[in-house]
């Protein structure tokens, strides 16, 4: 049974530049079940980090707009003592790179004791040293006691980030947000971590959020994919419908510009992701790249449209998209 | 005839210690490499961090010293070349992987671009500027950024730059080392359709160092998997993708993500398995020391690193 777990309600989060709020997530809404996986993919600079972030309420300086409920709790708008009530026991991050998010002077496993003695005072020390080596063991760090008191230094990056995994369910997250976990790691240990986070989220039952560049992350792991760009949703879907059917043409120009069998020449898109202070805030982000498609295509204020159930696109140019490549009539006709 | 033809390359690294701080062992980043490309074709080769695959195209360009081994460059050994012999360092050159530090941020990117020219050659100022300008737009800047600083460009950008730079003195080889490995995806298939591009052009041949197996699939003709300093498989694309006969090399290949959400399962199954083989039949394939063993041919290309037969 799938339950609501997380609801986000037109989030926008902004930064300060000189006297200006930029906004870097904007107008967001997602829904995140539990016991499934969603999948944000989109370039950097697309506000992907931005969002996990914001959900997480990591950002000091920004301001934060909109709703972020959690199991119908506001957690945009709590105090930060109830936040951190949430945070490292509800709520849970997985961050990009292993060595900086590990405490270079502390041993492992008082690092993951820390959060064990924030959330669960009422452990003795013994209880806490068993469930940590326990916890060393579930995410398959050989020699748990050996392990326990080593610092990060001594281990691989693939064994930090087990270490940065094992701190994000200390206390049996609902939801777990990854940003990136894998980017930092060669690919026979991306793939083990990848196993291990499917394997963890369908024994806690929770609701997992996974940010990545990499298509290939998100074709093995999401349940739904939302595509970003530019700060905003621009197509979110279930996962084999966006890989098989994907409309808004910054999804299709993502697909076509990844290396697949019997691929000559790889799609490039035109023009650069545009910086916070350029973005353009009326019409659509995406009309610049694809400057062939005729302006009348784009929608003056593109909203999320949906097209089948579960299948949302922004704008109306997904309708009137071509590859430059390709004539527009063979286009026409291969839809018909 | 082989462009560049490298002979049982090693690349060792002191380990010092003690008071009077003497060499007691090696740590052996290349630990006898041997290969040759031709002319015009990309060979690619792939490995996990501290394979030693950076290594050897840094050893391969005099980057590296040499331990033992021998490089061989048209026909001339160039193992040993250093900083004399301009005009084969002039045939060899180097795209880095970061082009956020291979770009000196206080130099215009006419003197970045004009660096090697000045080095090789001798052109007055305009002449200079105008062979800028003319590799600008062949890898598609604006020829007016020859006074902009590299902070004024984008990732991709910085990265055709470097491309420009090593293109400018019309080299034969080119060492690729991971050149795209910090791009996003779209500008990462702008520099890889570039890099093919310029190579049918120039006839330029590519020492293409990466560990994304998709891109080094798209991009060459021969391939070799290496780990700890060894090769354990060489052979042409489709031999490494069709058919791998290495352990290792099963491993990467079924480790890839695939980009079709159907074949999930499937993906997940075929890692298990390969998992478990490589579990049980580990000392099959590595030595003692957990290393590969010396190469075995299994036909016309292919060769495999397997215990000698009997």
């Amino acid at each position: 049974m799938r339950n609501k777990l997380l609801e986000i309600n037109n989030l926008k989060t902004s930064f300060r530049i000189g006297d200006n709020y930029y906004a870097a997530v904007d107008d967001v809404s997602l829904t995140v079940n539990n016991n499934e996986i969603l999948g944000i993919v989109g370039e950097s600079g697309s506000g992907k980090s931005a969002l996990a972030f914001s959900i997480m309420g990591l950002h000091t300086r920004a301001k934060i707009e909109g709703n972020i409920f959690y199991k119908g709790q506001d957690i945009a708008n709590i105090s930060p003592a109830k936040l951190n009530k949430l945070r490292g026991d509800d709520l849970a991050m997985i961050f990009q790179d292993p060595l900086t998010a590990l405490n270079p002077l502390m041993r492992i496993g008082d690092q993951i004791a820390e959060t064990l003695i924030l959330h669960k005072p009422e452990m003795s020390q013994k209880q806490r040293k068993e469930r940590v080596l326990e916890l060393i063991d579930l995410v398959r760090i050989p020699r748990p006691e050996h392990v326990y008191e080593q610092f990060p230094h001594e281990l691989s990056g693939g064994m930090r980030q087990r270490v940065v995994i094992a701190i994000a369910i200390a206390n049996r997250p609902d939801l777990l947000i990854a940003d990136e976990p894998t980017t930092a790691l060669d690919v026979t240990i991306q793939a083990q971590i990848l196993d291990l986070i499917r394997e963890l989220k369908n024994d806690l039952d929770s609701g997992v959020i996974l940010i990545t560049h990499d298509l290939g992350v998100v074709a093995e792991m999401a349940d739904r994919v939302a595509v970003m760009y530019a700060g905003q949703i621009v197509e979110i879907a279930e996962v084999h419908t966006l890989f098989e059917n994907p409309l808004h043409p910054y999804t299709k120009s993502l697909l076509n510009s990844v290396p697949t069998e019997g691929q000559e020449k790889l799609h490039v898109i035109q023009g650069v992701v545009p910086s916070l202070q350029k973005l353009p805030r009326k019409g659509c982000r995406f009309a610049a790249r694809i400057p062939w498609v005729d302006a009348s295509a784009h929608e003056e204020y593109p909203e999320l449209h949906e097209v089948e159930p579960g299948h949302f696109v922004r704008c109306t140019c997904y309708s009137h998209f071509y590859f430059p490549d390709e004539s527009k009539e063979a286009y026409a006709h291969g839809n018909s | 005839m082989a462009i560049l033809k490298v002979n049982d390359l090693k690349v060792y690294f002191p380990i010092k210690a003690g008071i009077f701080n003497r060499t007691v062992d090696h740590v052996k980043a290349v630990d006898g490499v041997s290969f040759s490309i031709e002319q015009g074709k990309t060979y690619g080769l792939v490995g996990e961090s501290g394979s030693g695959k950076t290594t050897t195209g840094r050893a391969v360009i005099g980057l590296e010293s040499i331990y033992s081994g021998k490089v061989m460059f048209n026909g001339k050994d160039i193992t040993n070349f250093g900083r004399k012999n301009s005009a084969l360092r002039k045939d060899v050159q180097m795209i880095f992987q970061d082009p956020y530090s291979s770009l000196n941020p206080r130099k215009r990117i006419l003197d970045i671009i004009a660096e090697p020219l000045r080095n090789f050659e001798n052109l007055s100022m305009q002449e200079e500027k105008k062979r800028v300008q003319s590799l600008l737009e062949i890898v598609g800047l604006s020829p007016e950024s020859i006074l902009k600083y590299p902070h004024e460009f984008s990732g991709g950008q910085r990265q055709r730059i470097g491309i420009a730079r090593a293109i400018a003195v019309r080299p034969k080889l080119i060492i690729a080392d991971e050149p795209v490995s910090a791009l996003d995806v779209s500008v990462q298939a702008q520099v890889l359709n570039f890099m093919q591009d310029i190579q049918k052009e120039l006839n330029l041949t590519y020492l293409f160092i990466s560990h994304d197996l998709g891109i080094v699939k798209h991009m060459c003709d021969d391939i070799a998997i290496m780990y700890k300093g060894r090769y354990v498989e060489q052979g042409t694309t489709a031999d490494i993708f069709n058919n791998p006969q290495h352990i290792y090399t099963k491993r990467l290949v079924s480790a890839i993500p695939d980009i079709n959400p159907r074949n999930r399962e499937k993906q997940y199954h075929f890692r298990q398995e390969v998992q478990r083989e490589y579990a049980n039949s580990y000392n099959d394939y590595f030595d003692s020391e957990g290393l590969a063993y010396g190469l075995q041919p299994i036909s016309d290309t292919h060769l495999v690193a397997l215990p000698e037969r009997g």
